[in-house]
């Protein structure tokens, strides 16, 4: 079978019995859906636009002649379609949903009643700043939250997801070191880092070195001095990091890198972990980016959209890029251009079109007001105690990689407890689906073998938990003495499609609808 | 709390069964002096009806643009949305799933990005779109940057009918490694002769169309010149609904289509969320960032769809990738595809027509107040004004009569006399007949 970089089988597996012997191919709430192209027409709408009065136009003879191909529905047919495909996911409003690194916690509603006010939803980010003050003030009321909670000098809104942050973080660093004439060329990047790190910096022409885990799955300082150098710039940890854990040694990375003349950027993917509790300022770090998607319960909405603050040290604050806001007495300006910079400001350049993700920083903000300071810390000590909970139910039968010993707010299993069982991760988080479950992360972090990452977040209750671990203990013991192995081998058996074939569908990319090719035989 | 199910009781229960005495043995890696005791400095929980009344308050000090004569444009645009797009992207199973990586229980989201990748392939007139960019912007600097890799060159040629926000965005994305950008003086009148500009060195050309100043021109000579030289076309469009009425740029040549997704099933919401298009040529698509689904068959030969030629991306190939892009913007992506299938090629046609209509009516109405001139000679739903004095005041002064008139040119590209007395001026369906007629009075007092 195909594998992916990862480890990672690719293919579909065994499928075993069908059980869906139905006429539709429905079964029961679990309807078969066609594409919108097989179902809708091109003379169906389903939006009443007046027919335009007989206007001349004004194209410049660039009118389209050929058809455009795109079919309509009307407003009832369009309900069930997309109704119908939304049954087709899962949701945390379903159930549990412990992807770890991904913080999947409640999505509160309220937060979506207020995004929707016109004030802030129906507002253009052009029209005159005198018009949108009460934006701006929403803006500076995020950024003095994200201050307070993570100690820092300095924070930028624009970025639009965590890997736009860390974008948004390094170009800082860059500025910086090119401010003081420096241009150092190497980024610090541990084994253990989200793929974006990286990622992030190749993209920005930096080489890349790595930096190897200790044994109990943390960085050590000392690895960090040996790595750095005169060309090192900057060196991206995140912390917790992915394997779940604080870094005990932080303060003196931070000291470390710092007297090489280097900067610390921090992921901060996992904040939720640790917000009220310590704040990142006070680690040393110069620069970190806050997802608003997850430590702040905007909706994941399938993939995005996200929003990626970052809160820079006194350091890199000048060079924050554009545009920020400034206060003038009673009013607030966005300073949209680099020739209107004053006060010292050096910033960067522009990220995005326009000033981020509105919509996210009200979600956000009122996420921050609802909870509250004590709200705030408790949902952080609930995330870390629900982890260490789930962690405490399934020590016995499943391996840690780095031996029994608290966690912040995911937990890190491993697959040395599947040896000689014939079942891998994969199988044993297909098999979760049939129970209801999303499946963890797995396969992430890459420095562990067949990893699986379980982040419960705050927002499971005791009893749920109870019934996860006790699911998940039950899978345990049927993959390690289990006769039948097909509950895995097979899985899932029960939801909307068994395995796919993904290396079918990158050998042979279908990436759109065409239309079926009629032959000449079909045609007569 | 009503957001944290734990009971101080289960909270007991839970630490005695990991077997610490309290929560703070399991923050014992923080450095003990660093942990903190209370947040002094900021609130403490509120109610849902205490959080209304206070973000309430501050949405009241702005002015929503459904609630005056609008006619701002310049990259967002204001259209009407039916309801059912917005009921139907907070279902639940939409609104709170992560990307979909387990397909099996993701296909809904899987199979809207797959028809959502179709409808943007066939309004662009490309082949293939992926799964959407954050924006209109970085989807566009990611192209250059896309173009930089396909050509192996470094520099790109930006028109001056380029959005100045854009292109500096691709400022910011794409100097490094010795990049390069060779941008284009701005050019209100749509008439820059961009092709001289194109030299053996050039990666891209960077076109917007409409332009920002709304100018429409044939990209089909510019593709030529491009690809006689070995370059790219990159066409961007900041309003979609005019593919509904334009030639699109895959008949025109163009290499790579990026677009603002917005118009489309989006709100203005101050300018984000919005959703990046990004379409291109098969043959390219290895070198494209960003998710793709892609249709397959499951173990039982059911077709299904899956994220695929994932090796272009950071999760796989880290510092190898296209992109670090990783979050996109997928509920917005359902908006548009959504409301998209909602107007179908009938209804697309018809609001596009009915956006030029508009467009049209309220240039020859402004063009006849005195001091004022349409610039434009061909546009879409957009056009360029020029008026007598400092346009960031009429602007100004309009906004004090309750017309939120346009954007001066000043406000993207300051400090140039020769552009400061210019206003982009946009219409949509959503403007009456009485919002014009309210225009034209209010500028004729304020100039």
């Amino acid at each position: 079978m195909a594998m992916n970089m990862q480890g990672r089988p690719t293919g579909p597996g065994s499928a075993g019995k069908s059980d869906t012997d139905t006429f539709t191919g429905n079964r029961g709430l679990d309807h078969e859906e066609p594409l919108l192209f097989e179902a809708g027409g091109l003379d169906k709408t389903g939006v009443d636009v007046p027919d335009p009065k007989t206007v001349k136009t004004r194209l410049g003879g660039l009118e389209r002649k050929s058809e455009i191909g795109l079919p309509g529905l009307t407003e009832p047919e369009t309900m069930r379609h997309y109704v119908r495909l939304s049954q087709r996911n899962y949701a945390i409003d379903a159930g549990v949903y412990p992807l770890g690194s991904c913080t999947m916690k409640h999505n509160a509603r309220l937060n979506e009643k207020m995004a929707r006010l016109p004030g802030f939803g129906d507002i253009h980010p052009l029209q005159p700043q005198k018009t949108v003050q009460g934006a701006i003030a929403l803006m500076e009321a995020l950024s003095g939250y994200l201050l307070e909670l993570t100690g820092m000098k300095a924070v930028t809104l624009s970025p639009k997801a965590g890997a736009h942050g860390e974008l948004a973080g390094m170009l800082c660093i860059k500025a910086a070191h090119e401010a003081k004439g420096s241009k150092r060329n190497i980024v610090l990047v541990p084994d253990s880092a989200h793929g974006t790190n990286p990622a992030t910096a190749a993209f920005m022409g930096y080489s890349v070195k790595p930096i190897p885990a200790r044994e109990d799955g943390t960085v050590a300082a000392e690895a960090v001095k040996a790595a750095l150098g005169p060309e090192v710039a900057a060196i991206m940890l995140t912390n917790p990091n992915t394997c779940g854990l604080f870094e005990p040694e932080v303060v003196e990375i931070a000291r470390v890198v710092h007297e090489a003349g280097a900067y610390f950027y921090c992921d901060g993917a996992n904040f939720n972990a640790i917000v009220g509790k310590v704040r990142p300022g006070e680690l040393g770090i110069d620069a970190m980016h806050i997802n608003l998607h997850k430590t702040f319960s905007t909706p994941h909405g399938g993939g995005g959209p996200g929003s990626g603050p970052v809160v820079l040290s006194e350091a890199l604050a000048p060079f924050a890029p554009l545009p920020y806001s400034v206060r003038q007495g009673d009013t607030f300006r966005l300073v949209e251009h680099v020739d209107e910079a004053r006060d010292g400001r050096k910033p960067f350049g522009r990220l995005t079109a326009f000033h981020g993700q509105m919509g996210m920083f009200v979600r956000a903000l009122t996420y921050m007001l609802s909870h509250g300071s004590d709200g705030m810390r408790q949902a952080s000590e609930d995330a870390v105690l629900n982890a260490n909970y789930v962690r405490a139910g399934l020590r016995d039968l499943m391996s840690q990689p780095f031996g029994d010993k608290p966690c912040m707010h995911e937990v890190l299993f491993d697959d040395a407890w599947l040896k000689d069982t014939g079942v891998t991760t994969l199988d044993f988080a297909k098999a979760m689906i049939d129970e209801g479950y999303h499946p963890m992360t797995m396969y992430f972090p890459l420095v562990v073998h067949g990893a699986m990452l379980i982040e419960p977040t705050e927002s499971e209750s005791k009893q749920s938990l109870d019934q996860f671990i006790a699911t998940l203990r039950f899978l345990a013991k049927e993959a390690k003495h289990g006769n039948d192995k097909s509950r895995f081998k097979e899985a899932p058996r029960l939801a909307p499609r068994r395995r796919l074939d993904e290396t079918k569908a990158a050998r042979e990319p279908r990436l759109r609808w065409r239309p079926p090719v009629v032959t000449k035989e079909a045609a007569e | 709390m009503r957001y944290l199910p734990l009971t101080d009781t289960d909270r007991q229960d839970m630490l005695a069964k990991v077997g610490v005495g309290s929560i703070n043995e399991l923050f014992a890696d923080v450095p003990a002096a660093k942990l903190l005791g209370e947040l002094p400095n900021l609130p403490r929980a509120k109610g849902e009806l205490e959080v209304e009344r206070e973000l309430g308050r501050l949405a009241a000090r702005n002015t929503p643009a459904g609630s005056v004569p609008f006619f701002v444009g310049a990259g967002a645009y204001r259209h009407h949305v039916p309801a059912s797009v917005d009921h139907l992207i907070q279902r639940s199973e939409f609104l709170t799933s992560y990307t979909p990586y387990q397909p099996e229980i993701s296909q809904g989201t899987l199979q809207y990005l797959f028809e959502f990748q179709t409808q943007v392939a066939l309004l662009t007139g490309m082949d293939v779109a992926n799964a959407s960019m954050y924006d209109g912007s970085t989807a566009t600097a990611e192209a250059v940057l896309m173009a930089h890799r396909v050509t192996r060159r470094k520099k790109a040629v930006l028109s001056g009918g380029l959005h100045p926000h854009y292109r500096a965005v691709i400022d910011t994305l794409s100097s490094y490694g010795g990049a390069r950008v060779d941008a284009l003086d701005a050019d209100p009148k749509g008439a820059e002769d961009i092709v001289a500009r194109i030299d053996g060195e050039t990666s891209c050309v960077v076109v917007q169309y409409p332009s920002v100043f709304g100018s429409i021109r044939d990209l089909t000579p510019i593709a030529e010149a491009a690809h006689a030289k070995g370059a790219l076309l990159i066409a961007v469009v900041t309003e979609v609904v005019a593919l509904g009425l334009l030639k699109p740029p895959g008949e025109m040549g163009a290499d790579i289509v990026t677009a603002e997704g917005q118009s489309i099933g989006n709100g203005l919401n101050f300018g984000g969320p919005y959703v990046g298009l990004f379409a291109t040529r098969d043959k390219l698509v290895r070198q494209m960032p960003g998710r793709l689904a892609g249709e397959t068959v499951d173990a039982e030969g059911k077709r299904g769809f899956v994220l695929t030629l994932s090796t272009r991306e950071q999760h796989i190939r880290r510092e190898k990738a296209t992109s670090n892009i990783c979050t996109n913007s997928g509920l917005c992506a359902l908006a548009f595809t959504i409301h998209m299938t909602l107007l179908g090629e009938k209804g697309l046609r018809r609001l596009a027509r009915l956006n030029h209509g508009k467009a049209v009516a309220l240039a020859e109405q402004l063009g006849t107040v005195d001091g004022v001139d349409v610039i434009t000679p061909a546009f879409f739903n957009e056009f360029t004004l020029r008026v007598r004095g400092d346009a960031a005041k009429v602007i100004d002064k309009l906004a004090d009569k309750g017309v939120l008139g346009g954007v001066p040119v000043s406000r993207l590209i300051p400090g140039k006399a020769q552009l400061s007395d210019l206003i982009l001026v946009a219409a949509t369906e959503i403007n009456t007949d009485d919002d014009r007629m309210a225009y034209a009075k209010a500028l004729k007092e304020v100039l």
